[in-house]
């Protein structure tokens, strides 16, 4: 059978791609405004990494550690600088971290675990959030759908680190879970017991709640609006069996909106929540972040900030030409998505 | 329905005093109070705001002890053991009833001041933006492409970083964060409310840009605004407790419930346990009730939005 967007004329294709050239070159100035801003205000405030209370430096030791730092420039031309290394992927190296390794580097080494920590939440938020919000709407108002509606409400309403504490008070630190030492930094895809460890038992089960919250209210919502369609009425008037409807008439209808819903906390959870890691010691992004903000690490915030705008700005794009092309009636180029 | 709800006002008029009551007419505010009032999850969510908001403004009057009280002879004591402290204390013996007390009133000041403000900056501008379009739009909208592109808790904590920790500062640096969200809703509302039939009919009167956006367009996207504006509250209490979870947020020795929490997550937990239960219970039952309360006012506003 051929669908309406196999059809798709030349020009369309033209008016996509140009679309995606126009959104890219917005999310560069996005994130330059971005990097301006976070620099500015960084160096704005007065003191410095090395001004930091408890260290007792001399005037002669901070003047020679800004020097080798770089932070004895004005700000303007360490901005420039700044930029010159940013075009060619360098960062600069971190202030605060023991041998002064490159940011680049560190988030490479450091990415990894919650690289690792997201993938599994994707995989159970959405594994169990999508079954669970089509039952919900199958059996609607029965004791499953109460059920589902209420661990929706938990997850999306009570913050997650509230969770996590609660899963320590029960689990405590005795089984090693919450444990720093427990923590390796395992490699993506990489082989071994970490990747299947039941170190990532609490820490995916606490983060994994409010998308699968998430996930669960909204396949509730759009399956049961597809399912009260008039499509669905004839398909059964038919006499189709329930599970071919479901598969081919519900499931496929309730997708679409979906997808534009669900698709923006795919770089949320690849990059990391703070509390999680905070609380369960996961040595990811988060906890970096965390840990360079109190150190006043400028190069290491910069690099995280600028990789994190970057993710989202992307993944945000990559939403919208699937939009485009799982409904061929929606058409967002042409038009700034609202 | 059949019945009195569809007789005409002149009609309404005609019948004795004595059968007005039964006529009497009802209003957007009526239904919403009536829809809301039998929603048993939205009571339940306003019950625990009046009780919070009751401890908030009076906790100086019903707590045992000055929230800044440390008596080094009860140290972690631990709940339920002596009558004068019933939920134990902290880590410096401070009584953590009046502790956890204090905590509401820190709660509520950041979650009603955050978007109080960010209301009052966000109305205006997304009003204005929606409004008159052009380059004063074309502005705003990148300025919030701008703060869209970091993760808003994030921008927070980075910004809190610069400005040092306490009240004050978590306010503005929620604030700065948070007037985006009502830019957004106010522009979208007078986007759609600009092309009305009834804007058309009020300029042809002769009606000023500024009479419109506030007598015509305003009234109708107050509902939208004032859903919004309610779940904004349990994001700004969140934040703070987020930001003071993670060290960042209030400062000593003002009680925070986040701060609490961070504070009792540690490798005691299991030991004084009351340190970190009793304020995650508090944060949770806030959550809740707030959102309960938004969710009802959206159902009792909008019922074609229910399920």
């Amino acid at each position: 059978m051929l669908r309406p967007y196999d059809r798709k004329p030349y020009g369309i294709q033209l008016l996509m791609t140009g679309y995606i050239l126009q959104r890219l070159v917005s999310l560069f100035f996005v994130l330059l405004i971005v990097s301006a801003i976070v620099f500015v205000l960084m160096n704005l405030v007065p003191g410095g990494p090395f001004t930091l209370g408890e260290r007792g430096y001399s005037e002669v030791e901070l003047a020679n550690l800004n020097r080798k730092y770089g932070l004895d420039v004005p700000v303007p031309q360490r901005y420039v600088n700044f930029l010159i290394g940013a075009v060619q992927l360098d960062f600069g190296n971190s202030f605060s971290v023991a041998g002064r390794p490159p940011v680049t580097e560190l988030i490479a080494r450091v990415w990894p675990t919650t690289l690792h920590l997201g993938l599994y939440t994707i995989i159970v938020s959405f594994g169990l959030g999508i079954p669970m919000g089509v039952v919900a709407a199958y059996y609607r108002n029965s004791w499953i759908d109460n059920f589902v509606t209420f661990t929706a409400t938990l997850g999306l309403t009570v913050p997650n680190f509230i969770i996590a504490t609660w899963l320590l008070l029960v689990f405590g630190f005795q089984n090693g879970w919450g444990a720093e030492s427990k923590w390796i930094i395992p490699p993506l895809f990489g082989q071994g017991p970490a990747l299947l460890s039941w170190d990532y038992f609490l820490p995916v089960l606490t983060y994994a709640l409010a998308p699968l919250g998430l996930v669960a209210r909204y396949t509730r919502a759009s399956v049961s609006d597809a399912l009260s369609a008039d499509y669905v009425r004839t398909a059964r008037s038919k006499g189709l069996s329930e599970r071919f409807i479901m598969v081919r008439h519900v499931m496929r209808n309730a997708l679409i909106p979906m997808v534009t819903v669900l698709l923006p906390q795919v770089p949320n959870l690849l990059t990391g929540s703070l509390f999680i890691e905070v609380v369960y010691g996961v040595p990811g992004l988060g906890k970096f972040f965390i840990t360079s903000i109190f150190n006043r690490d400028y190069p290491m915030i910069m690099g995280l900030v600028l990789l994190i705008a970057a993710f989202w700005g992307l993944t945000y794009l990559v939403t919208d030409i699937l939009y485009t092309l799982i409904d061929p009636r929606v058409r967002v180029f042409g038009r700034r998505n609202a | 329905m059949a019945g009195p709800e569809i007789i005409a006002e002149a009609d309404y008029l005609n019948h004795p005093v004595s059968l007005r009551a039964q006529y009497k007419q009802r209003s957007l505010w009526g239904d919403a109070m009536r829809r809301f009032s039998r929603n048993r999850l939205a009571m339940f969510g306003l019950g625990v705001l009046l009780l919070l908001l009751f401890l908030a403004v009076f906790a100086d009057f019903i707590t045992p002890y000055p929230y800044d009280q440390a008596d080094f002879s009860v140290v972690n004591l631990l709940p339920f053991r002596d009558p004068a402290h019933i939920l134990g204390a902290d880590g410096v013996g401070r009584d953590y009833l009046t502790r956890l007390i204090y905590g509401a009133r820190t709660s509520m000041l950041v979650g009603l001041s955050v978007p109080l403000f960010a209301f009052a900056i966000g109305v205006p501008l997304g009003a204005i933006s929606g409004f008159r379009g052009g380059r004063v739009d074309f502005v705003v909208q990148r300025i919030v492409d701008i703060m869209t592109a970091v993760p808003p808790l994030l921008f927070a904590l980075f910004l809190l970083s610069l400005t040092g920790s306490g009240v004050g500062n978590v306010i503005f640096v929620l604030s700065v964060t948070a007037w985006i969200e009502p830019t957004r809703l106010t522009r979208a509302q007078f986007l759609t409310f600009r092309e009305k039939e009834f804007v058309a009919s009020a300029r042809a009167m002769g009606a000023s840009d500024f009479r419109i956006a506030l007598q015509h367009i305003l009234p109708n996207a107050l509902t939208p605004l004032l859903v919004s504006f309610t779940f904004a509250v349990p994001a700004a209490i969140f934040a703070e407790a987020g930001l003071s979870f993670l060290g960042l947020g209030i400062t000593e020795p003002t009680a925070s419930w986040g701060k609490m929490v961070g504070g009792g997550v540690g490798n005691y937990i299991r030991v004084y346990y009351h340190l970190a239960l009793f304020p995650t219970l508090l944060v949770a039952l806030t959550m809740l009730g707030f959102s309960f309360v938004g969710d009802g006012l959206q159902e009792a506003l909008d019922p074609s939005r229910s399920q």
